[in-house]
């Protein structure tokens, strides 16, 4: 436990002539070694600070202290999937032979890594229903313009050179837009229904010669399965349009129902959210990417093929795959992220990945119904949950002035990481609950006795809710200021 | 059931409060055809034990050998400090700092890192990382683009001397954004690119300039000129660096009388483990005047509500939770944890430090070069000096001489043939402070075998 809600800058550690000696190697500083020409050499030191290994470990473990994470709070984040990180997942990847191996190693010293990244493959492969698979994507978003780009081209590739729009619902993630315009595309919005499910008529009269194609969650942003998801796919197809399957909402469905089975020509995973890789405070994540047939020869490049012979296992590149788009990384990929979702996959089994989604759905399903009781209002209570569900607070706001902010800031103080706010944008003062299979009834329990507790304040005390977090290492903070007077890195004083 | 916590009487519990007669009933609203019957092609469950002892037989398999290879991952020493610290459950298993206040630790962190590399390039604001260093070249020219206004032409000369795959991914990922590349030659026997072949560009509109530092052959480029060239035209230039190189070199915000533009590259060297090629991070800093055209997260320094000093995500009207398809990339997620190892790889090198591992990098690879050259027939490509990697020409193709090379457990650098046919039988090697002279003197001794039976056969 830290005493300290503060922590001072490592900057201010720094005092001249210190350093982690022990963890330099042993040669001579100071000048510059020969064969830098005149006029290359670095002229003044970078002010890098000047601190000691123990300086070192003991301000950013103190600063880790200041953390909400998975592993010291329920973490309930809409969209994100913030399930446990096994351990043995990070222990295998860190294996000296894997963390050591360079990605230009010849295949021979890789054969053990490379078998696993076939097998990922292919696991992938069965779990969602697709014919191909490749691993280089490096995150969700890098995924979708994999997905994006191999549809541009597989239009291209048939002479089809008008199709350069991308429908999405208007509930989407803002990937979906942002990687529509990163391909060159413009991105265009189709209505969603009163009752959560796109709406087919708008969908209709959107699609045509210039559809590219759709990119679609389903389960939905809005927490509710897409029930006229083959009539979507119908309506696109016969449009010309491929469908794309944004995969963050894919531990939903995981072992229950399968993209590639739904239509979908092309979808990216998110391996750290459905295949437990840790967030790491904003990253790493790893993308994945899955197509149907007629998408295969677009795949982007490398990946992990096995032949008859040995070496059994080997990259495939450009030259055997003419039609890829490409090299999307600098090398083969976030590797050890790959190698922590495979063992994290091997670990759960078929049945184990079956149980994924329907504890998942169990989970979310008691946490709406819990809430409903204890007075929340869900934003389609005619709706089955999916992985998650959203509550509308616009009832609390209208009478105490209470939004979902304040419910936000207040979980804090309560000592659970808030929800996901303010999106879907469709629903008014939402909050966007995920709890994940990992947690149990007991968490969750608890996590319902805080939620009360805060509608109570709603009424009886509300300014204890607009001045929330109390107890964190910091109140609100003033974001117009952070952006209007930028102080984006340390000056010295006086500097 | 690994990692489901749940009771039978938990389940029995939930459902009733629910009033669902099992789970199955939850997934009623799933056409019943879509249904997956089996999830055939996927295992059985494994215990941890058993996992783990399958990973160690796998890793077993691909050994340790000795590396030689650099080309943009490179092996250097990473203190135990630095992922016992980044792999504690705070900072590891926490999210993109959203909830401000409840991810102090992380955004200080990152405040701290935008911080020092921007002290190292020699700029004034930083991201807090991308995904790589090809995919923030890539990242880099889209935002030349947004922030040279005075051209019109959306075009980027991409030297032939910058990484491969660089220019491979910058290629497949601007490829439906109406950029043009041309690419710019170096001199054949010196290895770097010359600012009087740049002549034939002279009266285009040019919207930047990428330089890379060192070059992919590891060859010193003539940076201040090429900066000054393309500022006179009115380009932006985009440096690409090897941070540790920075400890020696000239900072790109001192490049040619004005400084380059903005600065990306490959964050592997500070503190990732080469891992088959990920997760790295990449970097990019830049000038004030373009922070508002920069892709990816930036932190603030600001107050709360009691006016105490805290950090928050800032600018995010760049962003595409924000601004959707107007925003300035699609990315979400980055590389943060990598980018934590950078920031506890900096703090623990410092300056100092920094410089002791470029220079002994240096050296080791001059001593490495000196022992290949030594051998007949073996001939360093360039003249020019370099930084921790060379080109060597052999005899004789490369291919089957690595092949023999990895069989004795030694990697003996890149096959260039794929890449710089032009180059013939070239080689492109490496050794950083890890490499030590025994190291070095089994490898030119097992080379010097492998081509002296070659040549026997």
């Amino acid at each position: 436990m830290s005493l300290a809600l503060r922590e001072k800058l490592i900057f201010d550690y720094s005092r001249p002539g210190r350093g982690a000696r022990g963890q330099w190697p042993p040669v001579p500083a100071g000048a510059a070694p020969e064969g830098i020409p005149a006029g290359l050499e670095r002229r003044t030191r970078p002010q890098l600070p000047e601190v000691s290994e123990l300086d070192t470990v003991r301000h950013y473990t103190r600063l880790s202290q200041l953390n909400f994470s998975i592993d010291t709070h329920f973490y309930p984040l809409g969209s994100c999937t913030m399930k446990y990180n096994p351990r043995a997942c990070n222990a295998a990847a860190l294996l000296p032979e894997f963390a050591g191996r360079h990605p230009l190693a010849p295949v021979t010293h890789g054969q053990g890594f490379l078998a696993c990244m076939y097998e990922l493959q292919e696991m992938l492969k069965a779990v969602t229903g697709m014919r191909g698979v490749a691993l280089s994507p490096l995150a969700g978003a890098h995924g979708e313009f994999a997905g994006v780009a191999m549809i541009r081209a597989y239009h291209r590739a048939r002479g089809d050179l008008a199709r350069d729009e991308i429908i999405v619902p208007q509930a989407a993630h803002g990937t979906n837009p942002a990687t529509a315009t990163m391909c060159g595309c413009v991105a265009r919005e189709v209505a969603v229904g009163a009752d959560g499910d796109v709406d087919l008529e708008a969908l209709r009269a959107v699609v045509g010669a210039k559809t590219a194609g759709i990119m679609l969650t389903n389960p939905s942003t809005l927490g509710v399965f897409e029930r006229r998801i083959e009539e979507v796919a119908r309506i696109v197809h016969q449009a010309g349009g491929l469908l794309y399957y944004d995969g963050a909402n894919l531990n939903a469905i995981l072992g229950k129902v399968r993209p590639g089975d739904m239509g979908f020509d092309a979808i990216h995973m998110n391996l750290h959210k459905t295949f437990a890789t840790p967030h790491g405070g904003g990253g790493p994540g790893a993308g994945a990417v899955g197509v149907s047939a007629r998408l295969l020869p677009f795949l982007p490049v490398p990946i992990v093929e096995r032949g008859a012979e040995q070496p059994l296992y080997r990259w495939l590149g450009e030259r055997e795959l003419p039609q890829s788009i490409g090299r999307l990384t600098g090398f083969g990929g976030n590797a050890g992220v790959l190698l922590r979702a495979y063992v994290y996959m091997r670990m759960l089994g078929r049945e184990g990945m079956r149980r994924v989604g329907e504890y998942a759905t169990l989970n979310a399903n008691y946490l709406s119904a819990r809430l409903q009781q204890v007075g929340f209002e869900a934003a389609y209570p005619q709706r089955r949950a999916s992985h998650e569900f959203i509550l509308t607070l616009k009832r609390a706001e209208q009478d105490y002035g209470v939004t979902a902010m304040d419910v936000a800031k207040r979980l804090l103080d309560l000592g659970f990481h808030a929800p996901t706010t303010y999106f879907p944008l469709l629903i008014s003062e939402c909050l966007l609950i995920e709890p994940t299979e990992t947690e149990s009834k007991q968490t969750l329990d608890a996590f319902v006795a805080a939620m009360a507790q805060i509608l109570r304040e709603a009424q009886e005390d509300p300014e204890q809710l607009h001045g929330a977090p109390h107890r964190l290492p910091v109140r609100r903070l003033d974001d117009v200021r952070a952006a209007r007077e930028l102080n984006l890195i340390y000056q010295e004083a006086g500097g | 059931m690994p990692f489901i916590p749940h009771t039978e009487d938990d389940e029995r519990e939930m459902l009733a409060v629910i009033g669902a007669p099992s789970i199955e009933a939850l997934f009623d609203e799933i056409p019943a055809n879509l249904r997956v019957q089996s999830l055939e092609g996927l295992p059985s469950g494994l215990s941890e034990l058993e996992v783990m002892q399958l990973m160690a037989a796998r890793a077993r398999a691909d050994g340790r050998p000795l590396c030689f290879i650099g080309a943009g991952a490179y092996e250097h020493h990473i203190p135990a400090a630095v992922w016992s610290t980044i792999t504690r459950g705070e900072f590891y298993s926490a999210y993109t700092p959203y909830q401000a206040e409840a991810s102090q630790g992380t955004l200080q962190s990152i405040y701290e890192y935008q911080s020092m590399m921007a002290r190292l390039t020699g700029m004034q604001v930083s991201n807090a990382s991308l995904y790589d260093g090809a995919t923030a070249v890539a990242e880099a020219c889209l935002m030349a683009v947004r922030a040279n206004r005075r051209s019109q032409a959306a075009r980027i000369l991409l030297p032939r001397s910058l990484h491969p795959h660089y220019r491979a991914v910058t290629l497949a990922m601007t490829l439906n954004q109406d950029l043009t590349f041309d690419t710019l030659p170096y001199v054949r026997d010196a290895g770097h690119m010359s600012v009087d072949s740049l002549a034939v560009h002279d009266g285009q509109d040019i919207t930047a300039l990428v330089i890379q530092q060192p070059n992919f052959f590891g060859v010193f480029e003539e940076v201040d000129a090429l900066t000054d060239w393309a500022h006179a035209r009115g380009a932006l230039v985009i440096a690409v660096v090897n941070p540790i190189s920075l400890a020696l070199l000239k900072p790109p915000g001192e490049w040619g009388a004005k400084g380059a533009d903005i600065v990306v590259g490959e964050g592997q060297p500070l503190g990732c483990p080469l891992s088959s090629g990920g997760p790295y991070f990449g970097f990019m800093t830049t000038r004030m005047q373009h922070v508002r055209q920069m892709p990816g997260r930036i932190v603030g320094a600001t107050v709360d509500a009691d006016g105490r000093p805290g950090f928050s995500l800032t600018l995010q009207a760049r962003e595409q939770h924000i601004r959707r398809a107007k925003a300035t990339s699609n990315i979400c997620t980055n590389q943060g944890l990598l980018m934590m190892a950078g920031t506890l790889y900096l703090a623990l090198m410092g300056a100092e430090g920094l410089e002791r591992v470029a220079a002994a990098s240096m050296a080791r690879t001059a001593e490495l070069v000196a022992a290949l050259t030594a051998i007949p027939h073996v001939r360093r490509a360039f003249a020019r000096p370099g930084f921790h990697e060379a080109v060597v020409t052999l005899e004789r193709p490369v291919a089957p001489v690595l092949a023999a090379l990895a069989q004795r457990g030694i990697q003996g650098g890149l096959d260039l043939a794929d890449y710089y046919p032009e180059l013939g039988a070239a080689l492109l090697v490496c050794a950083t402070e890890t490499k030590t002279s025994a190291d070095i003197d089994a490898y030119a001794s097992a080379l010097s075998e492998a081509l002296r039976s070659a040549r026997a056969a």
